[in-house]
Protein backbone atom coordinates (compact mmCIF):
# COMPACT_ATOMS: atom_id res chain seq x y z
CA UNK A 1 0.00 0.00 0.00
CA UNK A 2 0.97 3.60 -0.52
CA UNK A 3 1.14 5.67 2.66
CA UNK A 4 1.61 9.42 2.67
CA UNK A 5 2.18 11.66 5.67
CA UNK A 6 1.06 15.22 4.97
CA UNK A 7 2.56 18.05 6.97
CA UNK A 8 4.79 21.02 6.42
CA UNK A 9 7.45 20.04 8.90
CA UNK A 10 5.90 20.78 12.28
CA UNK A 11 6.78 18.66 15.29
CA UNK A 12 3.49 16.78 15.22
CA UNK A 13 4.03 15.77 11.60
CA UNK A 14 7.40 14.23 12.43
CA UNK A 15 5.87 12.34 15.32
CA UNK A 16 3.19 10.92 13.06
CA UNK A 17 5.76 9.86 10.47
CA UNK A 18 7.89 8.13 13.08
CA UNK A 19 4.89 6.41 14.63
CA UNK A 20 3.62 5.20 11.25
CA UNK A 21 7.01 3.78 10.33
CA UNK A 22 7.13 1.91 13.62
CA UNK A 23 3.68 0.44 13.14
CA UNK A 24 4.45 -0.63 9.58
CA UNK A 25 7.71 -2.24 10.64
CA UNK A 26 6.37 -4.01 13.70
CA UNK A 27 3.42 -5.51 11.88
CA UNK A 28 5.20 -6.30 8.65
CA UNK A 29 2.85 -4.27 6.44
CA UNK A 30 3.96 -4.07 2.86
CA UNK A 31 3.98 -0.31 2.38
CA UNK A 32 5.87 2.63 0.97
CA UNK A 33 5.85 5.71 3.15
CA UNK A 34 6.33 9.17 1.67
CA UNK A 35 6.36 12.48 3.45
CA UNK A 36 4.53 15.27 1.61
CA UNK A 37 5.80 18.66 2.73
CA UNK A 38 4.92 20.98 -0.11
CA UNK A 39 1.86 22.99 0.82
CA UNK A 40 0.46 23.00 -2.73
CA UNK A 41 0.63 19.20 -2.79
CA UNK A 42 -0.92 19.00 0.64
CA UNK A 43 -3.84 21.15 -0.46
CA UNK A 44 -4.67 18.65 -3.21
CA UNK A 45 -6.07 16.48 -0.45
CA UNK A 46 -8.33 19.29 0.71
CA UNK A 47 -7.30 19.09 4.34
CA UNK A 48 -7.13 22.08 6.65
CA UNK A 49 -5.29 20.72 9.61
CA UNK A 50 -2.02 18.86 9.63
CA UNK A 51 -0.67 16.26 10.13
CA UNK A 52 -2.68 13.87 8.02
CA UNK A 53 -2.33 10.20 7.19
CA UNK A 54 -3.23 9.23 3.62
CA UNK A 55 -3.46 5.61 2.49
CA UNK A 56 -3.82 4.84 -1.22
CA UNK A 57 -4.83 8.46 -1.79
CA UNK A 58 -7.60 8.40 0.81
CA UNK A 59 -7.36 10.74 3.81
CA UNK A 60 -7.75 8.51 6.85
CA UNK A 61 -6.72 10.75 9.72
CA UNK A 62 -6.27 14.50 9.83
CA UNK A 63 -5.35 17.15 12.35
CA UNK A 64 -4.20 14.92 15.16
CA UNK A 65 -1.76 12.23 16.16
CA UNK A 66 -3.51 8.89 16.46
CA UNK A 67 -2.37 6.11 18.76
CA UNK A 68 -0.27 3.26 17.39
CA UNK A 69 -3.29 0.96 17.75
CA UNK A 70 -5.43 3.26 15.67
CA UNK A 71 -2.84 3.41 12.89
CA UNK A 72 -2.65 -0.36 12.94
CA UNK A 73 -6.43 -0.60 12.62
CA UNK A 74 -6.49 1.83 9.71
CA UNK A 75 -3.69 0.04 7.86
CA UNK A 76 -5.25 -3.37 8.42
CA UNK A 77 -8.17 -2.36 6.20
CA UNK A 78 -5.92 -2.31 3.15
CA UNK B 1 -17.01 -2.55 27.75
CA UNK B 2 -14.55 0.12 26.85
CA UNK B 3 -16.78 3.16 27.21
CA UNK B 4 -17.57 2.20 30.75
CA UNK B 5 -14.05 2.81 31.88
CA UNK B 6 -13.76 6.00 29.88
CA UNK B 7 -16.85 7.53 31.41
CA UNK B 8 -16.66 6.14 34.95
CA UNK B 9 -13.12 7.31 35.69
CA UNK B 10 -13.75 11.02 35.08
CA UNK B 11 -16.96 10.77 37.10
CA UNK B 12 -14.99 9.33 40.02
CA UNK B 13 -12.20 11.87 39.67
CA UNK B 14 -14.57 14.83 39.70
CA UNK B 15 -15.38 14.79 43.46
CA UNK B 16 -11.70 14.24 44.31
CA UNK B 17 -10.86 17.20 42.11
CA UNK B 18 -13.52 19.35 43.75
CA UNK B 19 -12.48 18.55 47.32
CA UNK B 20 -8.80 19.20 46.64
CA UNK B 21 -9.57 22.45 44.85
CA UNK B 22 -11.95 23.59 47.55
CA UNK B 23 -9.50 22.95 50.39
CA UNK B 24 -6.38 24.09 48.57
CA UNK B 25 -5.90 27.24 50.65
CA UNK B 26 -6.08 25.48 54.06
CA UNK B 27 -3.88 22.67 52.73
CA UNK B 28 -1.31 25.23 51.55
CA UNK B 29 -1.42 27.15 54.84
CA UNK B 30 -1.15 23.93 56.81
CA UNK B 31 1.87 22.66 54.89
CA UNK B 32 3.65 26.02 55.13
CA UNK B 33 2.82 27.11 58.67
CA UNK B 34 2.74 23.74 60.41
CA UNK B 35 4.68 21.17 58.36
CA UNK B 36 7.48 23.51 57.33
CA UNK B 37 7.00 25.73 60.35
CA UNK B 38 7.89 28.93 58.54
CA UNK B 39 7.38 32.31 60.11
CA UNK B 40 4.27 34.06 58.79
CA UNK B 41 4.55 37.32 56.90
CA UNK B 42 8.19 37.19 55.85
CA UNK B 43 8.96 37.82 52.20
CA UNK B 44 10.18 34.30 51.61
CA UNK B 45 7.20 32.64 53.26
CA UNK B 46 4.69 34.72 51.34
CA UNK B 47 6.46 34.10 48.03
CA UNK B 48 6.49 30.38 48.74
CA UNK B 49 2.85 30.44 49.82
CA UNK B 50 1.92 32.18 46.57
CA UNK B 51 3.73 29.53 44.51
CA UNK B 52 2.49 26.49 46.43
CA UNK B 53 -1.08 27.73 46.24
CA UNK B 54 -1.21 29.04 42.65
CA UNK B 55 0.69 26.24 40.93
CA UNK B 56 -1.64 23.32 41.75
CA UNK B 57 -4.66 25.60 41.45
CA UNK B 58 -3.83 26.63 37.90
CA UNK B 59 -2.79 23.12 36.85
CA UNK B 60 -6.00 21.63 38.23
CA UNK B 61 -8.11 24.22 36.44
CA UNK B 62 -6.20 23.62 33.22
CA UNK B 63 -6.65 19.85 33.40
CA UNK B 64 -10.37 20.05 34.13
CA UNK B 65 -11.32 22.68 31.59
CA UNK B 66 -9.06 21.44 28.80
CA UNK B 67 -10.65 18.02 29.21
CA UNK B 68 -14.08 19.48 28.46
CA UNK B 69 -12.76 21.82 25.78
CA UNK B 70 -11.17 18.79 24.11
CA UNK B 71 -14.56 17.08 24.01
CA UNK B 72 -16.34 20.20 22.73
CA UNK B 73 -13.69 20.72 20.05
CA UNK B 74 -14.23 17.26 18.65
CA UNK B 75 -17.54 18.66 17.38
CA UNK B 76 -15.89 21.56 15.57
CA UNK B 77 -13.49 20.49 12.86
CA UNK B 78 -11.95 23.19 10.62
CA UNK B 79 -13.87 21.61 7.74
CA UNK B 80 -17.17 22.10 9.49
CA UNK B 81 -16.24 25.68 10.39
CA UNK B 82 -15.44 26.38 6.77
CA UNK B 83 -18.77 25.01 5.68
CA UNK B 84 -20.54 27.35 8.10
CA UNK B 85 -18.56 30.36 6.87
CA UNK B 86 -18.93 29.74 3.13
CA UNK B 87 -21.06 32.37 1.44
CA UNK B 88 -21.81 34.37 4.59
CA UNK B 89 -22.21 38.11 4.13
CA UNK B 90 -19.27 40.05 5.50
CA UNK B 91 -20.42 41.36 8.83
CA UNK B 92 -22.29 38.25 9.96
CA UNK B 93 -19.36 36.26 8.62
CA UNK B 94 -16.89 38.24 10.73
CA UNK B 95 -18.90 37.67 13.89
CA UNK B 96 -19.31 33.96 13.22
CA UNK B 97 -15.66 33.54 12.25
CA UNK B 98 -14.41 35.19 15.43
CA UNK B 99 -16.65 33.01 17.61
CA UNK B 100 -15.74 29.85 15.73
CA UNK B 101 -12.11 30.86 16.19
CA UNK B 102 -12.55 30.18 19.91
CA UNK B 103 -13.88 26.65 19.58
CA UNK B 104 -12.18 25.33 16.45
CA UNK B 105 -8.93 23.50 17.18
CA UNK B 106 -6.09 25.70 15.97
CA UNK B 107 -2.35 25.55 16.04
CA UNK B 108 -0.14 28.03 14.28
CA UNK B 109 1.52 25.18 12.37
CA UNK B 110 -1.82 24.62 10.65
CA UNK B 111 -2.34 28.30 9.87
CA UNK B 112 -1.36 27.93 6.21
CA UNK B 113 -3.56 24.98 5.18
CA UNK B 114 -6.36 26.59 7.13
CA UNK B 115 -5.91 29.94 5.39
CA UNK B 116 -5.78 28.30 1.97
CA UNK B 117 -8.73 26.07 2.74
CA UNK B 118 -10.83 29.07 3.76
CA UNK B 119 -9.87 31.53 1.06
CA UNK B 120 -10.03 29.09 -1.82
CA UNK B 121 -13.43 27.78 -0.96
CA UNK B 122 -14.77 31.31 -1.10
CA UNK B 123 -14.66 32.51 2.49
CA UNK B 124 -13.96 36.28 2.17
CA UNK B 125 -10.47 37.49 3.15
CA UNK B 126 -11.73 39.72 5.97
CA UNK B 127 -13.80 36.88 7.46
CA UNK B 128 -10.75 34.61 7.31
CA UNK B 129 -8.80 37.25 9.22
CA UNK B 130 -11.43 37.48 11.93
CA UNK B 131 -10.86 33.78 12.46
CA UNK B 132 -7.07 34.07 12.37
CA UNK B 133 -7.10 36.86 14.96
CA UNK B 134 -9.54 35.24 17.37
CA UNK B 135 -8.13 31.70 17.26
CA UNK B 136 -4.74 32.34 18.87
CA UNK B 137 -5.76 35.32 21.02
CA UNK B 138 -8.76 33.77 22.75
CA UNK B 139 -7.38 30.35 23.50
CA UNK B 140 -8.48 28.14 26.34
CA UNK B 141 -5.19 28.35 28.23
CA UNK B 142 -5.34 32.16 28.38
CA UNK B 143 -8.96 32.16 29.48
CA UNK B 144 -8.44 29.49 32.15
CA UNK B 145 -5.45 31.27 33.61
CA UNK B 146 -7.27 34.58 33.66
CA UNK B 147 -10.19 32.91 35.36
CA UNK B 148 -7.92 31.23 37.90
CA UNK B 149 -5.86 34.27 38.79
CA UNK B 150 -8.29 37.19 38.28
CA UNK B 151 -11.76 35.70 38.48
CA UNK B 152 -14.52 35.27 35.91
CA UNK B 153 -15.11 38.98 35.28
CA UNK B 154 -11.66 39.61 33.86
CA UNK B 155 -11.81 36.38 31.86
CA UNK B 156 -15.12 37.47 30.37
CA UNK B 157 -13.82 40.96 29.60
CA UNK B 158 -10.86 39.41 27.84
CA UNK B 159 -13.09 37.17 25.71
CA UNK B 160 -15.48 39.97 24.78
CA UNK B 161 -12.81 42.54 23.92
CA UNK B 162 -10.81 39.90 22.02
CA UNK B 163 -13.91 39.05 19.99
CA UNK B 164 -14.59 42.72 19.30
CA UNK B 165 -11.06 43.24 18.03
CA UNK B 166 -11.19 40.13 15.84
CA UNK B 167 -14.56 41.10 14.36
CA UNK B 168 -13.71 44.75 13.72
CA UNK B 169 -10.17 44.19 12.44
CA UNK B 170 -11.37 41.45 10.06
CA UNK B 171 -14.21 43.66 8.88
CA UNK B 172 -11.84 46.58 8.21
CA UNK B 173 -9.42 44.33 6.31
CA UNK B 174 -12.35 43.09 4.23
CA UNK B 175 -13.48 46.67 3.48
CA UNK B 176 -9.96 47.69 2.40
CA UNK B 177 -10.07 45.03 -0.35
CA UNK B 178 -6.51 43.83 0.08
CA UNK B 179 -6.82 40.63 -1.95
CA UNK B 180 -3.99 41.80 -4.24
CA UNK B 181 -1.64 41.61 -1.24
CA UNK B 182 -2.21 37.90 -0.91
CA UNK B 183 0.61 35.94 -2.55
CA UNK B 184 -0.27 35.36 -6.19
CA UNK B 185 -0.06 31.58 -6.11
CA UNK B 186 -2.77 31.34 -3.46
CA UNK B 187 -5.69 32.04 -5.76
CA UNK B 188 -4.17 29.88 -8.50
CA UNK B 189 -3.92 26.78 -6.36
CA UNK B 190 -6.72 24.34 -6.77
CA UNK B 191 -7.81 22.40 -3.77
CA UNK B 192 -8.59 18.78 -4.39
CA UNK B 193 -11.99 17.25 -4.06
CA UNK B 194 -11.34 14.69 -1.47
CA UNK B 195 -14.59 13.58 0.04
CA UNK B 196 -15.58 15.67 3.00
CA UNK B 197 -17.14 12.96 5.10
CA UNK B 198 -16.67 13.66 8.77
CA UNK B 199 -15.15 11.03 10.98
CA UNK B 200 -17.88 9.20 12.80
CA UNK B 201 -17.12 9.49 16.49
CA UNK B 202 -18.63 7.77 19.46
CA UNK B 203 -18.88 9.48 22.82
CA UNK B 204 -16.04 7.35 24.14
CA UNK B 205 -13.85 8.60 21.25
CA UNK B 206 -14.64 12.17 22.17
CA UNK B 207 -13.78 11.52 25.80
CA UNK B 208 -10.51 10.04 24.62
CA UNK B 209 -9.90 13.28 22.70
CA UNK B 210 -10.48 15.10 25.98
CA UNK B 211 -7.84 12.98 27.71
CA UNK B 212 -5.40 13.46 24.86
CA UNK B 213 -5.93 17.22 24.89
CA UNK B 214 -5.13 17.35 28.61
CA UNK B 215 -2.03 15.21 28.14
CA UNK B 216 -0.83 17.22 25.17
CA UNK B 217 -1.58 20.75 26.38
CA UNK B 218 -0.81 20.40 30.08
CA UNK B 219 2.30 18.40 29.17
CA UNK B 220 3.43 21.30 27.01
CA UNK B 221 2.49 24.35 29.11
CA UNK B 222 3.15 23.25 32.70
CA UNK B 223 6.73 24.43 32.52
CA UNK B 224 5.65 27.90 31.35
CA UNK B 225 3.08 28.00 34.12
CA UNK B 226 5.77 27.03 36.64
CA UNK B 227 8.23 29.67 35.42
CA UNK B 228 5.51 32.32 35.17
CA UNK B 229 4.22 31.63 38.66
CA UNK B 230 7.74 31.43 40.09
CA UNK B 231 8.57 34.87 38.66
CA UNK B 232 5.20 36.06 39.93
CA UNK B 233 5.83 34.57 43.36
CA UNK B 234 9.23 36.23 43.62
CA UNK B 235 7.79 39.60 42.67
CA UNK B 236 4.84 39.04 44.99
CA UNK B 237 7.12 38.86 47.99
CA UNK B 238 10.05 41.06 47.02
CA UNK B 239 8.90 43.87 44.73
CA UNK B 240 7.55 46.97 46.51
CA UNK B 241 3.82 47.50 46.38
CA UNK B 242 3.63 50.55 44.09
CA UNK B 243 6.53 49.65 41.89
CA UNK B 244 4.59 49.56 38.62
CA UNK B 245 2.41 52.62 39.23
CA UNK B 246 4.62 55.14 37.45
CA UNK B 247 5.43 52.83 34.54
CA UNK B 248 2.15 51.01 33.90
CA UNK B 249 -0.28 52.96 36.03
CA UNK B 250 -3.38 54.73 34.82
CA UNK B 251 -1.94 58.22 34.88
CA UNK B 252 0.93 57.36 32.55
CA UNK B 253 -0.71 58.07 29.17
CA UNK B 254 2.14 56.50 27.22
CA UNK B 255 1.85 53.21 29.08
CA UNK B 256 -0.68 51.66 26.68
CA UNK B 257 1.17 52.16 23.38
CA UNK B 258 4.43 51.30 25.14
CA UNK B 259 3.03 48.00 26.43
CA UNK B 260 1.75 47.09 22.97
CA UNK B 261 5.05 48.04 21.39
CA UNK B 262 6.91 45.81 23.83
CA UNK B 263 4.28 43.08 23.66
CA UNK B 264 4.13 42.51 19.89
CA UNK B 265 7.68 41.20 19.35
CA UNK B 266 7.64 39.42 22.70
CA UNK B 267 6.50 35.91 22.20
CA UNK B 268 5.27 33.83 25.05
CA UNK B 269 2.31 31.62 25.38
CA UNK B 270 -0.55 32.54 27.63
CA UNK B 271 0.59 30.09 30.29
CA UNK B 272 3.71 32.08 31.01
CA UNK B 273 2.42 35.61 30.64
CA UNK B 274 -0.77 35.58 32.74
CA UNK B 275 0.92 34.88 36.13
CA UNK B 276 3.37 37.69 35.42
CA UNK B 277 0.59 40.08 34.45
CA UNK B 278 -1.26 39.20 37.64
CA UNK B 279 1.71 40.47 39.62
CA UNK B 280 2.05 43.59 37.46
CA UNK B 281 -1.51 44.45 38.43
CA UNK B 282 -0.88 43.67 42.08
CA UNK B 283 2.04 46.09 41.99
CA UNK B 284 0.04 48.95 40.61
CA UNK B 285 -0.23 48.45 36.84
CA UNK B 286 -3.70 49.36 35.60
CA UNK B 287 -6.08 46.78 34.16
CA UNK B 288 -6.30 48.39 30.71
CA UNK B 289 -2.55 48.60 30.27
CA UNK B 290 -2.04 45.04 31.47
CA UNK B 291 -4.81 43.74 29.24
CA UNK B 292 -3.27 45.49 26.24
CA UNK B 293 0.15 44.07 27.05
CA UNK B 294 -1.23 40.55 27.38
CA UNK B 295 -3.24 40.72 24.16
CA UNK B 296 -0.25 42.00 22.23
CA UNK B 297 1.96 39.20 23.54
CA UNK B 298 -0.55 36.39 22.98
CA UNK B 299 -2.46 37.60 19.93
CA UNK B 300 0.33 38.83 17.72
CA UNK B 301 3.30 36.54 17.56
CA UNK B 302 6.38 36.74 15.39
CA UNK B 303 6.58 33.01 14.54
CA UNK B 304 3.02 33.08 13.23
CA UNK B 305 3.75 36.15 11.09
CA UNK B 306 6.73 34.35 9.58
CA UNK B 307 4.53 31.37 8.75
CA UNK B 308 1.89 33.65 7.23
CA UNK B 309 4.53 35.30 5.04
CA UNK B 310 4.14 32.27 2.77
CA UNK B 311 0.63 33.27 1.83
CA UNK B 312 0.54 37.03 2.52
CA UNK B 313 2.67 39.79 1.07
CA UNK B 314 4.51 41.98 3.55
CA UNK B 315 2.21 45.04 3.29
CA UNK B 316 -0.77 42.88 4.24
CA UNK B 317 1.06 41.42 7.23
CA UNK B 318 2.00 44.92 8.38
CA UNK B 319 -1.56 46.18 7.87
CA UNK B 320 -2.82 43.20 9.83
CA UNK B 321 -0.42 43.87 12.73
CA UNK B 322 -1.18 47.59 12.58
CA UNK B 323 -4.95 47.21 12.73
CA UNK B 324 -4.89 44.63 15.51
CA UNK B 325 -2.35 46.64 17.54
CA UNK B 326 -4.53 49.73 17.12
CA UNK B 327 -7.57 47.78 18.33
CA UNK B 328 -5.64 46.53 21.35
CA UNK B 329 -4.62 50.09 22.25
CA UNK B 330 -8.21 51.28 22.11
CA UNK B 331 -9.15 48.47 24.48
CA UNK B 332 -6.31 49.48 26.79
CA UNK B 333 -7.35 53.14 26.92
CA UNK B 334 -11.00 52.24 27.26
CA UNK B 335 -10.39 50.08 30.31
CA UNK B 336 -8.06 52.58 31.92
CA UNK B 337 -10.82 55.15 31.42
CA UNK B 338 -13.65 53.00 32.82
CA UNK B 339 -11.93 51.40 35.81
Amino acid sequence: MDIKILGSGCAKCKTLEKLTREVVEQNGFNATITKVEDIVDIMKYNIMSTPALVVNEKVEIKGRIPSADEIKQVLSKY
Amino acid sequence: MNWNKNIVIPLLLLPVWYLTYHYLQPITDWSIDIVLGLEKGTRFTESLRFFIFEMPKVLMLLALIIFFVGIIRSYFSPERTRKILEGKSTFTGNILAAMLGIVTPFCSCSAIPLFLGFVESGVPLGVTFSFLIAAPMINEVAVILLFGMFGWKVALIYILTGLTIAITAGWVIGKLKLEHWVQDWVYQTKIGNNDESEEKLKLSDRIRFGYNAVKEIVGKVWIYVAVGIAVGAGAHGYVPQDFMVSLMGKSAWYSVPLSVLIGVPLYSNAAGIVPIVSVLIEKGASLGTSLAFMMAVIGLSLPEMIILKKVLKLPLILTFIGIVAFGIMIVGYLFNFIF
